[in-house]
């Protein structure tokens, strides 16, 4: 089997590969949008503890 | 002498914190290399063709682990809320809702790669069947979940709120199971039908419980991160916060 034919799916190409391609980017989505908010936590955790501690 | 662990240590935020920050990267890892075994198997060991079935049918080995995933996280989500309501404990509700987005995000892809799927099979996009049907709404379970915990402020209730919420909707996860509607595949072989482990050619079925196994190593990745935030989140009047590295810096 060639590459090409491989990728190509027997002509079913398109709907094989948007179904893996679309779980693999909402996944990949998800990770990243969990990690932004975790920095927005920190740095509003940061700010918290500056603005509560008597300096 | 007896080995005596006391389980109750690790329902407190403060010390599940740090643990599940160090499950976090094993769980990643595991998730990985099932990933690369299953998709291997799934593309390159399984039949090429099943009878009728032409090469689209490999959509099945991420369909059926995210709808698996999708219909598990929920049950998950009912049994942390259920203790969360009878123990009191904080650290399941938070779990609970940890899970939520995960669980509507595979619910979703379920729906997606299905509709896939059926354009290929079926010719459709989309059929009123009892199985999307109900597949479908526990997806509005998930969003009316997600939607009842931001609405009201107050944690407390809205933990609870949204937990009696879960086990009401806990109804559905049968209708999804048993809403087969063909009994007779010889008359009907595009719809879903009913089907037995045993009866599954045993490369297909080992890459798509492989398949299974990776998405469920994944959610448990992406669920601890989104908990570790959730507690932050919760906690952030508590000494142990202040005290973390990350935070005191």
């Amino acid at each position: 089997m060639s590459i090409s034919e491989f990728f190509s799916m027997g002509g079913y190409g398109a709907y094989v590969w948007v179904s893996f391609g679309a779980t693999l980017l909402l996944m990949t989505t998800e990770i990243l949008l969990v990690r932004s908010r975790r920095r927005a936590v920190v740095k509003r955790l940061r700010r918290l503890l500056r603005a509560g501690r008597p300096s | 002498m007896t080995l005596k662990i006391n389980w109750f240590k690790y329902a407190s935020p403060a010390s599940f914190y740090p643990l599940a920050g160090k499950m976090i990267p094993w769980f990643a890892a595991a998730s990985a290399l099932l990933f690369a075994v299953g998709l291997y198997w799934s593309f390159f060991k399984t039949p090429e063709v099943l009878s009728e079935q032409k090469q689209y049918y490999k959509i099945i080995f991420i369909h059926v682990p995210v709808v698996w995933m999708g219909m598990w996280l929920y049950l998950v989500m009912v049994v942390w809320s259920a203790i969360g309501l009878i123990f009191n404990t904080r650290l399941s509700f938070m779990m609970s809702a940890a899970i939520a987005p995960t669980g509507a995000l595979f619910t979703f892809l379920g729906l997606l790669t299905g509709a896939i799927w059926g354009k290929t099979s079926w010719g459709t996009w989309w059929d009123w069947d009892p199985r999307l049907t109900s597949f479908l709404i526990l997806l509005f379970l998930y969003i009316g979940y997600m939607a009842l915990q931001s609405a009201i402020d107050d944690t407390r209730r809205s933990d609870r709120a949204s937990a009696l919420l879960l086990i009401v909707g806990m109804a559905l996860i049968p209708v999804i199971y048993w809403s087969v509607n063909c009994p007779d595949p010889a008359q009907c072989t595009a719809l879903h039908q009913r089907s037995g482990l045993g009866k599954i050619e045993g490369n297909i079925l080992f890459a798509m419980l492989t398949m299974t196994l990776a998405v469920w190593m994944y959610s448990f990745v992406s669920i601890l991160m989104r908990l570790r935030n959730i507690i932050l989140e919760r906690e952030r009047n508590k000494d142990w916060v202040a005290q973390l590295p990350e935070v005191a810096q």
